[in-house]
């Protein structure tokens, strides 16, 4: 037991600060994009299509990871397109969260006719394949940003619901919630002042994951083209035209796809190490 | 009786589902913008043209009129007909059905041989650099989906190391002397192994992609119940009797320690077919989610309908019988 204690407090912090870093670095190059970017992500150039990147004999010198068939910097196109990314992490993320914690809040706390009505709910989206549903959904709302938004939104609520409804009626039953309530306090004000503070690690941590989640969802509509218009940078609609001149052009893909690699599993990792960090029996 | 009854139950609100998937799917996709009998004329249409085809496919009545008129098509087995190929919506969606369960069934099964491989072999070496080598190859199988795990296969396995097909689910030049769809099947059962080969090496690459975070799942809980079972009293006794450490993993400690992971895996079933809709795009594998992504593109709503109500149809009957086999194994959920 004690051993198992000081190998994760030794490997914790490394990978917080691998994650967290490699998340700021992105969180800069989207902020700073126009000041960095060496090229603009969206200039095509067809004689300089398909340029390797630069240890490769034939690059230009310029376009540090090469072209795309258009004649696109692809390391421009990356910095632009974490703008993107980082949005929809953002903003759907939270979003996201804040919907399915208060469900899953209601549900678990409440209990009665809400739970059954919540849990019913909870039961038929997991009954949809989830990238089907995503994708009809854009095809409902039509491409865009705020499509996109609403639909990982419509469609992820279920993952936080399901676990806040759990940890709820875990709290709920609790001698504090009970000693609130002959206090004289609200079921509302209980549920917002005791049973949310302590559902608050959960929700953190689920949230991380959610934006590294979010990430892909976009990255998956992009890639069947359903995504935000198409002139726009985004790291799924690079890798989806990766995709398709993979035999001449590789980096096209390869680029991309370790950012994307790299952002989601830090979006994971930072989600862990805060759980270990929040775990009490840990701490 | 108790059993019965919340069988009865389960069965019941497995309806409710099933029922509110169909409702919410048909809803959702009228209001879909583009009118699939407009992409059906040829330019040169009258408006008459228009109005009698769209009266053909029942769209000029009211949304709640044509939801009643479908769903008492779907009791009687008719899912209506698919606007873009005009062939009846069930007989497409079965066509395409067996090479979807095909691949599905493959990835859980090498999930399960990766993550029991990696939960015996880090529970055999504990303390070990391989154990610490396996959790850090499992957190990151478990951090990354298979839509990213598929990129990086195509990457490797198809354009660096090209040893595996990354596009199709046979070779098209191949005759095929089949009469059902489940082509990997039946290549077996009839002995043409050169088939089968063919099948399984272009299966192989999206099985596996599937089946990376499927088998992290099994193995990092395999190995946390592994390690738990570890430390009970009879193992140590098997321990003190003689028996070597493998023995006691193998036919001591795995019995007990598996229960547990093979609930998980039921529910993680659900989730890695409804991952197949993306993978078989990604690889162009010609099943079930990539004809439900083609149907959505040409606006086919018969056809969305139906395929997402086969999904839905599997999901709760996947987790419909992973319920009522631990309720069957467990004496205390069977009371309770």
């Amino acid at each position: 037991m004690l051993d198992a204690r000081s190998t994760i407090k030794r490997r914790l912090p490394l990978r917080l600060i691998l994650s967290a870093g490699w998340l700021g670095l992105l969180t800069l190059a989207a902020v700073f994009a126009p000041l960095i970017a060496p090229k603009d992500p969206l200039a095509q150039d067809l004689f300089l299509g398909q340029l390797p990147p630069f240890w490769l004999q034939g690059h230009e010198p310029g376009y540090l990871l090469g072209t795309d068939s258009l004649g696109r910097d692809v390391l421009s196109r990356i910095l632009y397109g974490s703008r993107l990314a980082l949005t929809v992490a953002l903003i759907a993320g939270s979003i996201t969260c804040i919907v399915g914690a208060a469900m899953g809040l209601l549900a678990g706390f409440l209990r009665g006719w809400v739970d059954v009505v919540i849990s019913r709910a909870i039961d038929i989206w997991m009954a949809f394949p989830p990238v089907l549903f995503s994708i009809l959904l854009i095809a409902v709302l039509g491409p865009g940003l705020s499509s996109i938004i609403i639909a990982i939104v419509v469609i992820d609520w279920t993952r936080f619901a399901r676990v806040i409804r759990a940890e709820a009626m875990t709290q709920g039953a609790m001698d504090y919630v009970a000693s609130a309530q002959i206090a004289g306090r609200t079921r509302l004000s209980t549920m917002l002042t005791e049973i949310l503070p302590n559902v608050l690690p959960t929700i953190v941590v689920l949230l991380t994951l959610e934006m590294g989640i979010s990430i892909i969802v976009e990255a998956i509509l992009s890639f069947v083209n359903l995504s935000i218009s198409t002139d726009d940078p985004t790291w799924g609609g690079m890798i989806s035209e990766g995709r398709t001149s993979i035999h001449q052009a590789w980096w096209v893909l390869v680029f991309p796809l370790i950012t994307l690699f790299l952002t989601v599993l830090s979006f994971s990792q930072l989600g862990e190490g805060l759980k270990d960090r929040f775990d009490p029996v840990l701490r | 009786m108790l059993f019965l009854q919340s069988v009865t139950l389960r069965l019941c609100t497995t309806f409710i589902t099933l029922f509110g998937v169909a409702l919410i799917v048909f809803f959702v996709i009228r209001v879909v913008p583009g009118n699939p009998i407009a992409m059906m004329l040829p330019p040169g249409a009258t408006e008459a043209d228009v109005a009698r085809l769209t009266a053909l496919y029942g769209l000029d009545k009211s949304i709640p009129q044509q939801f009643l008129i479908w769903l008492s098509g779907v009791m009687q087995g008719d899912f209506g007909n698919s606007i873009t190929t005009k062939q009846p919506v069930l007989q497409l969606v079965l066509s395409r059905l067996p090479a979807t369960l095909e691949l599905s069934v493959m990835a859980l099964c090498i999930a399960i041989v990766i993550g029991g491989t990696m939960a015996l072999t880090g529970t055999r070496l504990r303390g070990s650099k391989t154990e610490a080598a396996i959790d850090i190859g499992n957190g990151m199988a478990l951090s990354v989906p298979d839509f990213l795990w598929g990129l990086i296969l195509i990457l490797t396995f198809g354009v660096l190391m090209p040893v595996f097909h990354i596009s199709g689910r046979v070779t098209p030049s191949l005759a095929l002397p089949f009469s059902t769809n489940f082509y990997l099947t039946e290549a077996a059962l009839r002995l043409r192994f050169d088939l089968w080969l063919d099948i399984a090496a272009h299966m192989f690459m999206p099985a596996l992609a599937l089946a990376i975070p499927l088998a992290a799942i099994i193995g990092q809980l395999l190995k946390q119940s592994l390690k738990e079972t570890m430390h009970l009293d009879y193992v140590t006794l098997a321990r003190t009797k003689g028996y070597s450490e493998t023995h006691v993993i193998l036919h001591e400690a795995l019995p007990n320690a598996i229960l547990p992971t093979l609930t998980l895996v039921g529910v993680q079933f659900t989730f890695l077919i409804g991952g197949t809709v993306i993978i078989e795009r990604l690889f162009s594998y010609e099943g079930l989610g990539n004809m439900a992504i083609d149907a959505v593109i040409n606006r086919d709503l018969p056809l969305i309908q139906g395929i997402v109500i086969l999904f839905a149809v599997i999901f709760t009957g996947v987790n419909l019988l992973v319920d009522l086999t631990y309720a069957a194994l467990n004496p205390r959920l069977r009371h309770a």
